[in-house]
């Protein structure tokens, strides 16, 4: 460890993940495009840490390059990924591949296109123990029953012989959460688990991942762009903007006094704490794209803060006190107010 | 499905009707076997002997009465060449034809998955470009040129392969070349989109974030998916290639149906023309079933539709 700032400091647990001066680039008919910019976060064991953005900002990208997913177009350009302390980054790809389960896990968001519809989802469930563990048919099939019990499908046994368009939206996303749990991963990462459900079902599978992550003691990694289930889920936060970490530290400090004008920005805009009627403050303009990231703070042209150092020096991730770090040159201003 | 697939027997029995009666009529306009048949000498009693003799001399109408009433009966009239039952010669020829169009289409998928598959693997890679031209080459090629050339190039010029027949290994190569190429163009194409398709959908990623290799990801999740598309074109293909036999046995001498059709068309030798095209049509309505059977195997989602 360098004395770089790193979000997750909570003590007493071993560090599961550990991500250090990621950055992946975009390969576009224009040239490279830099989309991750020297991301760095670390999640301990039985621990959540929010990765908190809007659409855009790059948090999909970080959580796929982190599991090795990345599309051919994309690619990571430098950084590492410690996982249990290993740069999985530079592993060969069949070593890699033996990790991608029993080690690292992955819940992607639409649950509908993320389950192959034509196949039964008891075969879907029952892959990882073919793949990992070379279960035989029969005996893979009956640990798929026994996940599908475990995230609350009823009749398991019945319903592992149906496809996945036969399920709600509810259902197949615990079915994706079984899947990716079912070799017991030391970190699992959940990308937007739940924006494509309904309120209620949302607030059942954030229940079910957060039992999931106490009862194996998991590291997770929330991607997600909703602050109320960061405050409900998360130990720690990284809000990223603009393909970076703009600040980062445990979500009770972060959401009370934040240290970043687009952390207060978000925090603002939240209805709640507002009178009902008012006009609701939003963050004026929005963010450059990923193409033309102007030189400086990529957030300064809508920054109340901004002054003309702004323009030309970025502001790195820098330490603001104890497990906490902001990426503004003038935090100390909204530390003050 | 069986209530499913006794609806559509029924509803093709209208489809044949119309085939049975377009094939009769058509044929009759292409001239008077008895001009064939009896020397250029004929007297006129000769002649309407000959009518009478085959049941010529009757009005058109009648004469398609008799027929149907023949079906009905499975009786498919006699060869004026041969005086041998047409259904005979029809079903002499026809396994020539199955063969041909059988082992053309399996080369031709088997070999479309392969290619378009690998295509797909990295859209716009060197491979993939090359897998592209030349399939729209193939596909675009049209047959009779390349059994022209094909004849002159390996059968006469260079003297490696026969120039028709069918005895031996050899004899297969133009015919099944010639038959193979557009379809194998079509396929590559339709293999290679589909399969694009497919390897772009979520759950692809999903089966790798699982740990499975690069070989269950692209043969088990993604050409399953990728297997309706190509299903219906290959159906088509096929139906295509049993009607294409006609040109391509034609120019080999392949003792197939479709040179049957041919030969009896010269010859005015309605019955057996008839039979070989009531025949082909219903080998095309055979394949188009199984064509929606193979539907509801391939894809869950289908079965659902299929059941109600």
């Amino acid at each position: 460890m360098n004395g770089q700032a790193t979000p997750g400091t909570a003590a007493g647990n071993g560090t599961a993940l550990e991500v250090r001066d990621l950055s992946v680039e975009l390969s576009t008919p224009q040239g490279p495009v830099r989309v991750v910019r020297d991301v760095g976060f670390e999640v301990r064991s039985g621990q959540t840490l929010a990765l908190l953005g809007e659409s855009g900002c790059g948090k999909s990208m970080t959580a796929q390059a982190v599991a090795g997913l990345l599309d051919p177009v994309a690619e990571v350009t430098d950084g590492q990924v410690r996982l249990q302390g290993r740069d999985i980054l530079r592993l060969r790809r069949s070593d890699r591949r033996s990790l991608a389960g029993p080690e690292l896990a992955m819940v992607f968001q639409d649950a509908l296109t993320a389950l192959n519809p034509v196949y039964t989802v008891g075969s879907q469930l029952a892959e990882p123990f073919r793949i990992h563990e070379r279960a035989s048919r029969r005996a893979a099939k009956e640990k798929a029953v026994e996940l599908m019990e475990r995230v609350g499908i009823p009749e398991p046994r019945l319903r592992a012989k149906a496809f996945p368009h036969q399920f709600s939206g509810g259902m197949r996303q615990r079915l994706l959460i079984a899947m990716a749990v079912a070799l017991r991963p030391s970190v699992l990462l959940a990308d937007e688990p739940t924006t494509a459900l309904d309120v209620t079902v949302q607030a059942q599978i954030m229940e079910l991942l957060a039992e999931l992550r106490r009862e194996t003691r998991m590291a997770l990694v929330l991607i997600t762009h909703d602050l109320a289930v960061v405050a409900e889920q998360a130990d720690q936060v990284a809000v990223m903007y603009s393909g970076t970490i703009v600040e980062s530290g445990p979500v009770a400090e972060v959401f009370a006094a934040p240290r970043h004008p687009y952390t207060r920005g978000l925090l603002d805009s939240v209805p709640a704490g507002h009178p009902r009627g008012s006009v609701l403050p939003s963050i004026q303009g929005s963010p450059p794209r990923p193409a033309a990231v102007p030189a400086g703070c990529a957030f300064r042209a809508r920054c109340p803060l901004a002054r003309d150092r702004c323009a030309t020096d970025e502001p790195p991730l820098t330490d603001t006190g104890p497990g906490r770090a902001s990426a503004c040159h003038y935090w100390k201003e909204l530390a003050d107010a | 499905m069986l209530t499913y697939l006794r609806r559509r027997i029924l509803s093709s029995a209208i489809p044949l009707l119309v085939v049975v009666l377009g094939v009769f009529f058509l044929a009759r306009l292409t001239g008077d076997p008895a001009n064939l048949y009896l020397p250029l000498s004929a007297t006129q009693k000769m002649r309407e002997a000959f009518s009478a003799q085959h049941g010529f001399d009757d009005p058109l109408l009648v004469q398609f009465g008799d027929y149907l009433a023949q079906l009905a009966h499975l009786d498919f009239g006699e060869s004026l060449r041969t005086a041998q039952p047409a259904a005979e010669a029809v079903l002499r020829a026809f396994p020539a034809t199955l063969q041909l169009a059988g082992v053309t289409l399996l080369l031709a998928v088997a070999g479309a998955v392969v290619v378009g598959s690998l295509a797909a693997y990295r859209p716009n890679s060197p491979a993939d470009r090359i897998a592209s031209f030349l399939s729209s080459t193939a596909a675009s090629t049209p047959d009779f040129w390349f059994a022209i050339m094909g004849v002159l190039v390996f059968a006469v010029t260079l003297d490696w392969l026969p120039t028709s027949g069918t005895v031996g290994s050899a004899a297969w190569v133009l015919p099944v070349a010639t038959l193979l190429i557009r379809p194998f163009g079509v396929l590559v194409q339709v293999v290679r989109g589909a399969m694009v398709t497919a390897l772009s959908e979520p759950y692809i990623k999903v089966a790798r974030s699982k740990g499975a290799g690069e070989r269950r990801v692209i043969f088990k999740h993604a050409l399953r998916n990728a297997g309706a598309p190509t299903l219906t074109v290959a159906g088509d293909l096929a139906v295509g290639l049993i009607n294409g036999a006609v040109v391509v046995e034609t120019i080999f001498g392949w003792p197939g149906i479709g040179k049957l059709m041919i030969d009896s068309i010269l010859q005015r030798d309605f019955a057996v023309l008839q039979a070989a095209v009531l025949l082909t049509a219903l080998t095309i309505f055979a394949l188009n079933l199984l064509i929606d059977v193979c539907y509801v195997l391939l894809d869950p989602r289908v079965r659902q539709g299929a059941m109600a």
